[in-house]
């Protein structure tokens, strides 16, 4: 078998194994699990508790009545009673736990209601919410009759005014088709952003830990050391795509099973209904390019460290990149259109992230994403080159800095001169 | 004459690490490779296996330029001993065997024996986190031979280890070079290459300042040290015109003089001076010759 091979075979194998890779896959997986069940975890726990009762004194004892009407209207799920005893025994029975909270209803100086709420504490304000969206409906209702308005002209004062959005362009998405777009790429980002750093992370770790186990001179005395890069990097995008995998797995399986629960509510709102295949395309392609792209750079920050102390002071800088450019890509989000987030799309270390986020969420000519793909290529392929050399000379370099300094360092123990 | 390095030079940078080296190195010889730290022996054998490049010069190993594609001929003792902490001495073992193009198979069985002759086979699925220090260099050592490499490299192969272990390892290396591998080995142990070596080189500042086989250096080095152990006081030693350096002892004193008869001369001259318990006559050890030419380098 060609070393190449062993190489990747052996990172492949010796990562899969380790404890760490097992438990972030089965919590992702959970956790993918958890969301995917979402709205039965909410139904098991809602189910459980038994819909709130409040106790009502009315003073007047002629509120009461429509505001049990206004509840019903709103299809609240409170159950209100009405209470004819004193203060102090209804305070008791809240005090108490048999009630969640007393409501006291009263007329003010202008003849209109008046609520005051009680419970054991107002922590929860959706009791007291529901409570007084519907006293504020009945005080609507009660000063629109003084004035003489009809309740169906009342409804038409109150009907929401009719108001869409319609895009002029052919091919751009509409309103509706954006906020579907907007959840699929948030989450897409999502997935890019943490695959990026943790894949990134891991190469400049293992180059990190056999230079300063120092069994990097004997690999690099037996295969080349650019053959042996370019086959760690492999290997664990090889690693990256079996976890993905499984989740996505785990992620498919729970979602066909629930798929009916999963109509409308959160799910259509992150636009998970018809998941285009395109933007999910692009993601897979933008994924693996930045990858490339990072994995590369990790690789050869990794082999100037002499310590495994130092990776992380020598890949901030990496990391600090790729927060940046998750963060513009959320910036886009809400405003994709805007000339900065257009210009730092072809910004190679960013167009990963900020260009799949344009096409997800514009239509974007063809021409745009193939420009930054060829753009991600070409950094891959420079990058590699000089990545290259800059870990030939690297990995034999000792010192005690770690520093940028030490990539002139690497290069000229990889020259001749 | 297999290895051949010819003129060969390495800078870095305005720094010249290896100064226009040249050596031949015969085949199924053991050689030695002297030098105070800094001389250049890494840096040497880094180029020797292809790491870095050299400057200006030529490596050849038996007329081929020696590139990855010979690295299963040839086997790499490092000077920092390197393998994987947290993986077991046999996935090791195979894991590198295998990039020097071995079957796993016969790894495992090579791996059998070489466990066995170092008295350790009970570490095959031990972790090398595990071991101790000396333990971690028999496995080192096993990885650099167990592809029976045709040349041998040793970057200080017997430091940090107790004399048992040193010894165990000696006759192994023997062995190699009686089965025909050429070794190449550097050491700041005199008495090491003294006793395996019969040509060795020392280098000083990256340029080879004793180079051909032990017995000439001797002979050519030109002083004998002489020892004299007596009841008399030895003070006239240091301003006598045959000795060439004296240092006095408890004892009496080491004298270094040029030839054997100034021996003689000498010898006729204290007698009758009081008793002369010892009066002995020795070549000149590597260590004398060492310091002597390494020393007069630095002044």
């Amino acid at each position: 078998m060609n070393s190449f091979w062993i190489i990747l075979s052996h990172t492949y194998f010796s990562k899969l194994k380790t404890k760490s890779f097992i438990i972030t896959t089965i919590i992702t997986a959970l956790l993918v699990a958890g969301l995917a069940n979402m709205n039965n975890i909410i139904g098991f726990f809602e189910g459980d508790e038994a819909a709130d009762q409040v106790l009502v004194m009315d003073q007047e004892s002629e509120l009461y009545a429509p505001l049990a009407e206004q509840l019903e209207l709103a299809e609240s799920e409170l159950i209100v009673e009405q209470f004819t005893g004193t203060e102090e025994e209804a305070e008791e029975a809240v005090t108490n736990g048999e009630y969640s909270g007393l409501l006291l209803l009263s007329m003010n100086s202008d003849n209109m209601p008046e609520g005051l709420y009680k419970a054991r504490s107002v922590a929860d304000s959706t009791i007291s919410g529901e409570l007084q969206g519907a006293l504020q409906q009945l005080k609507t209702v009660m000063a629109a009759s003084e004035v003489n308005l009809t309740q169906e002209q009342l409804n038409q004062l109150y009907d929401p005014v009719s108001f869409n959005t319609a895009a002029l362009e052919d091919n751009a998405k509409s309103a509706e088709e954006l906020n579907q777009a907007r959840g699929l790429v948030y989450v897409l980002l999502f997935v890019i952003y943490f695959a990026v750093i943790m894949y990134a992370n891991m190469i400049a770790m293992e180059v990190a830990t056999e230079k300063s186990s120092r069994v990097m001179e004997i690999l690099i005395s037996s295969v080349p050391p650019i053959r042996q890069m370019f086959a760690k990097i492999l290997g664990v995008a090889l690693l990256s795509l079996t976890q993905m995998l499984v989740i996505l797995a785990v992620g498919y399986y729970f979602v066909k099973q629930n798929l009916d629960s999963m109509q409308g509510g959160f799910f259509e709102f992150f636009g998970f209904g018809d998941v285009p295949a395109i933007t999910i395309t692009y993601a897979v392609i933008f994924f693996i390019l930045g990858y490339f792209l990072y994995a590369t750079l990790a690789a050869f920050l990794g082999s100037l460290v002499s310590k495994i102390e130092d990776v992380q002071q020598m890949i901030t800088p990496m990391t600090m990149v790729i927060v940046a450019a998750f963060l513009i890509a959320m910036f886009g989000l809400t405003d994709p259109e805007a000339s900065f987030v257009t210009i730092t799309s072809y910004i190679p270390f960013f167009t990963p992230m900020i260009m799949f986020m344009r096409v997800g969420m514009l239509t974007l000519p063809v021409w745009e994403p193939i420009l930054g793909i060829a753009i991600l290529l070409i950094s891959i392929i420079v990058l590699a080159i000089f990545g290259a050399k800059v870990y030939k000379g690297g990995v034999l370099l000792y010192g005690k800095s770690s520093s940028f300094k030490d990539i002139k360092k690497a290069l000229q123990l990889s020259n001749k001169e | 004459m297999v290895l051949k390095l010819a003129q060969v030079t390495k800078r870095f940078g305005s720094f010249t690490a290896v100064d226009d080296l040249s050596l031949e190195i015969p085949e199924k010889e053991m050689f030695g490779f002297l030098g105070a730290n800094g001389a250049g022996k890494t840096t040497t054998f880094r180029m020797v296996l292809g790491l870095i490049d050299p400057t200006d010069g030529t490596i050849t190993w038996k007329g081929n330029r020696i590139d990855y594609k010979t690295s299963h001929i040839i086997g790499y003792l490092p000077e920092e001993r390197g393998l994987y902490p947290k993986m077991k001495v046999k996935d090791q073992i195979v894991y590198l065997a295998r990039l020097r193009g071995m079957e796993k198979q016969d790894v495992l069985s090579e791996l059998d024996y070489w466990l066995n002759r170092f008295k350790v086979p009970e570490y095959a699925d031990k972790k090398v986190e595990e071991l101790s220090k000396g333990n971690q260099q028999k496995i080192q050592f096993i990885t650099a031979v167990i592809h029976k490499p045709e040349l041998l490299i040793l970057d200080e192969p017997f430091s940090g280890l107790d004399p048992v272990n040193v010894e165990l390892l000696k006759e192994a290396v023997v062995d190699l070079k009686e089965k025909g591998t050429t070794i190449v080995f550097s050491s700041h142990r005199m008495e090491h290459v003294e006793e395996l070596c019969e040509h060795l080189c020392i280098m000083q500042k990256g340029k080879p300042i004793v180079h051909g086989s032990l017995k000439e250096i001797k002979r050519s080095f030109g002083r004998k040290n002489l020892i004299v152990h007596g009841d008399f006081s030895m003070e006239f030693f240091k301003t006598h015109p045959l000795v060439l350096k004296a240092k006095l002892t408890a004892e009496g004193a080491h004298l270094q003089i040029s030839k054997e008869e100034d021996a003689e001369a000498i010898l006729k001259e204290i007698v009758g001076k009081g008793f002369i318990r010892k009066f002995e006559l020795e070549e000149p050890s590597l260590n004398d010759i060492f310091i002597e030419k390494a020393g007069a380098a630095y002044e």
